[in-house]
């Protein structure tokens, strides 16, 4: 018998558990908190190590890259410094003209297409669905350099296989599109089915105990609720391609003029640093810095600006 | 057991009685209030729980039930921009401002929520026995005795004592929810916080936890959240009725032994929500 315990009345229990239970999580706490210190502290050294990359390059980005912004910059096109002015060497309107061009085709084609593709994914169960799911994410991890030899097939060289004849059109900005497009399809694709999928199931249930078709649910059910995300989708999936070189690098050809026509040779913004930071200028080479960080600002808009305007459309639907 | 490792978990105020019909207490509080971003969900609660006693909280949505019951566990330190304020006694410690560390106080006050949530990837054992792990407790014996003392307190050890290692997704929704009423008690608290446990069941697995309720309370204190008027009537023995102000905030309006609360009020609008519901 020990104290606190009245003779010949037998211990109860559950009274001794529980004070067991308090007098070891009392005695383990401080090596738990220790612990825990410890853990939130690797937490905060590998996100500082996973940062510091990230703003060196953003560092080095604007030291090197912001002088070159000036009105010659985006309205002029490239020219070879002479002896005279080792600095003359014009602008880049030519390469953000043809960005705009080569990525807004992409975009046209690709968008409507992914969502749709998404929009199955999401609602079937399929056997292909589920093969068509498999394909986009194999085609999200393909080198982008493949989807570039593929443009540089079909459309520069073109098609003539199996009696099916397509011509070829060239070096032209339309190649571009569709190597750039065709690598935003599965991204868009993966990214939407996954928004898709968000939307509640009795909400969808709902519509079909009020005798809508799964069409007509998707359109007005589905799709509006899951636009946030959509959007995101979309956005991400184009400051993405934005960026992308490989795709591009033997199908779009060059120009040094300014060219709207997706028919002809264009310029673009990744090449236009490749070509200028392997140039023998000096003042080329430097100037890639400020194609770069006009690449990265216009990646950072698109991206900031989709994810606010997401949350302006979720706020707003409160 | 060794005499200088006896620590006193005891909670009862001894020297303060509650209700003299429902004998000692247990919790006690005083002018709380809770507040998110600045607007007020529920304010100046004032009430004491009887130790050993079924207390019911009723009222109808929005009233700020189940923000009293979160913040007895101290569930809302989690949640950005909540604030609770005034006192929360249990035993002799101020739960917000004793210093005690949210983990522990946890351990004196378990909960189980409106939807049975066991852990999906464990067994029915390592389900019950998680709350003795997480502070620490590894000795196998030890957790075998509590695992079997709360299962059968659960009055559940007879359908699965023969299948503890199965999966808890493989117990029906009922068998689930006692199940987390076990794992509740496997760590022995001196208070158990129950949100509307049965309102996403059966009314056959309701009546199982309605009656296991009464068994319960020798051995923990129960706060019940329900919107049940008649469970709350069948399963109590203290009533605290709450309804939502004018701006919007929650208000304790009365506070009474059950069959008094139910019988006769001394509030007249606890009369109108009853005679509403019953009518």
């Amino acid at each position: 018998m020990t104290m606190g315990v009245i003779e010949g009345i037998p211990p109860d229990p559950i009274l001794e558990r529980r004070e067991m239970v308090q007098r070891v999580a009392r005695k383990t706490l401080d090596r738990r908190i220790l612990i825990s210190r410890g853990m939130v502290g690797l937490c905060g050294v590998a996100l500082l190590l996973a940062l510091v990359p990230l703003f060196a390059i953003l560092y080095s980005l604007l030291q090197k890259g912001i002088r070159w912004w000036n009105l010659d910059f985006f309205t002029k096109v490239p020219q070879f410094p002479s002896l005279i002015d080792p600095n003359a060497i014009g602008g880049v309107s030519n390469a953000i003209i043809g960005s705009l061009v080569i990525d807004g085709i992409a975009a046209l084609f690709a968008i409507p297409i992914g969502i749709v593709a998404g929009l199955f994914l999401a609602e079937s169960s399929s056997k292909f669905s589920s093969m068509l799911r498999t394909t986009a994410e194999i085609m999200t991890g393909l080198p982008s350099i493949l989807l570039g030899i593929f443009a540089y097939q079909m459309i520069v060289i073109g098609f003539d296989e199996w009696g099916v004849k397509l011509p070829g059109i060239g070096f032209s900005g339309i190649a571009g599109s569709f190597a750039i497009g065709v690598l935003m399809i599965p991204v868009i694709m993966k990214a939407s089915e996954t928004a898709l999928r968000g939307v509640p199931a009795p909400i969808r249930e709902a519509g079909l105990a009020l005798g809508a078709r799964r069409s007509v649910i998707a359109r007005k059910v589905v799709i509006p609720t899951a636009l946030p995300g959509l959007i995101t989708a979309v956005l991400l999936a184009f400051s993405r391609a934005v960026g992308e070189t490989a795709p591009i690098l033997w199908v779009i050809g060059a120009s040094n003029i300014v060219e709207w026509s997706p028919r002809k040779e264009m310029a673009s913004m990744p090449l236009q640093i490749f070509q200028s930071a392997t140039s023998p200028y000096v003042a080329l080479r430097e100037e890639a810095w400020g194609i770069a960080l006009f690449l990265v600002f216009v990646v950072l808009v698109i991206n900031l600006g989709s994810r606010l305007f997401a949350a302006w459309l979720q706020r707003e639907r409160r | 057991m060794d005499p200088s490792t006896m620590i006193r978990v005891s909670t009862e105020m001894s020297d303060q009685e509650g209700d003299p019909r429902l004998g000692p207490i247990s919790m006690r509080f005083e002018d709380v209030s809770v507040t998110f971003h600045g607007r007020t969900a529920i304010r100046d609660v004032a009430f004491e729980v009887p130790k050993n006693k079924v207390t019911s909280l009723i009222g109808p949505s929005g009233s700020g039930k189940t923000t009293l019951l979160r913040a007895i566990n101290r569930l809302h330190d989690l949640t950005k921009g909540a604030v609770v304020s005034g006192s929360i006694r249990l035993g002799d410690t101020d739960i917000y401002k004793g210093g005690i560390p949210a983990t522990l106080l946890r351990t004196r006050v378990g909960m189980v929520f409106q939807r049975p949530n066991p852990f999906p990837t464990m067994s029915i054992f390592d389900n019950v026995v998680s709350g003795l792990r997480f502070n620490g407790i590894r000795k196998k014996s030890v957790l075998e005795e509590a695992a079997e003392s709360a299962l059968v307190a659960a009055a559940l050890w007879d359908s699965v004592s023969n299948r503890l290692k199965a999966h808890a997704s493989t117990l029906s929704g009922g068998e689930q929810q006692r199940l987390c009423i076990a794992r509740a008690l496997a760590v022995e608290p001196e208070v158990l916080l129950m949100d509307e446990p049965t309102s996403s069941l059966d009314p056959i697995s309701m009546r199982l936890i309605e009656e296991l309720l009464g068994e319960l309370k020798s051995r923990v204190t129960i706060v019940i959240v329900t919107h049940n008027m008649q469970q709350a009537a069948r399963v109590s023995d203290l009533c605290a009725f709450f309804l939502m102000g004018n701006d919007r905030a929650g208000e304790q309006i009365e506070v009474a032994p059950t069959k008094k609360l139910f019988s006769e009020p001394d509030d007249p609008r606890t009369l109108d929500y009853i005679q509403g519901r019953f009518g």
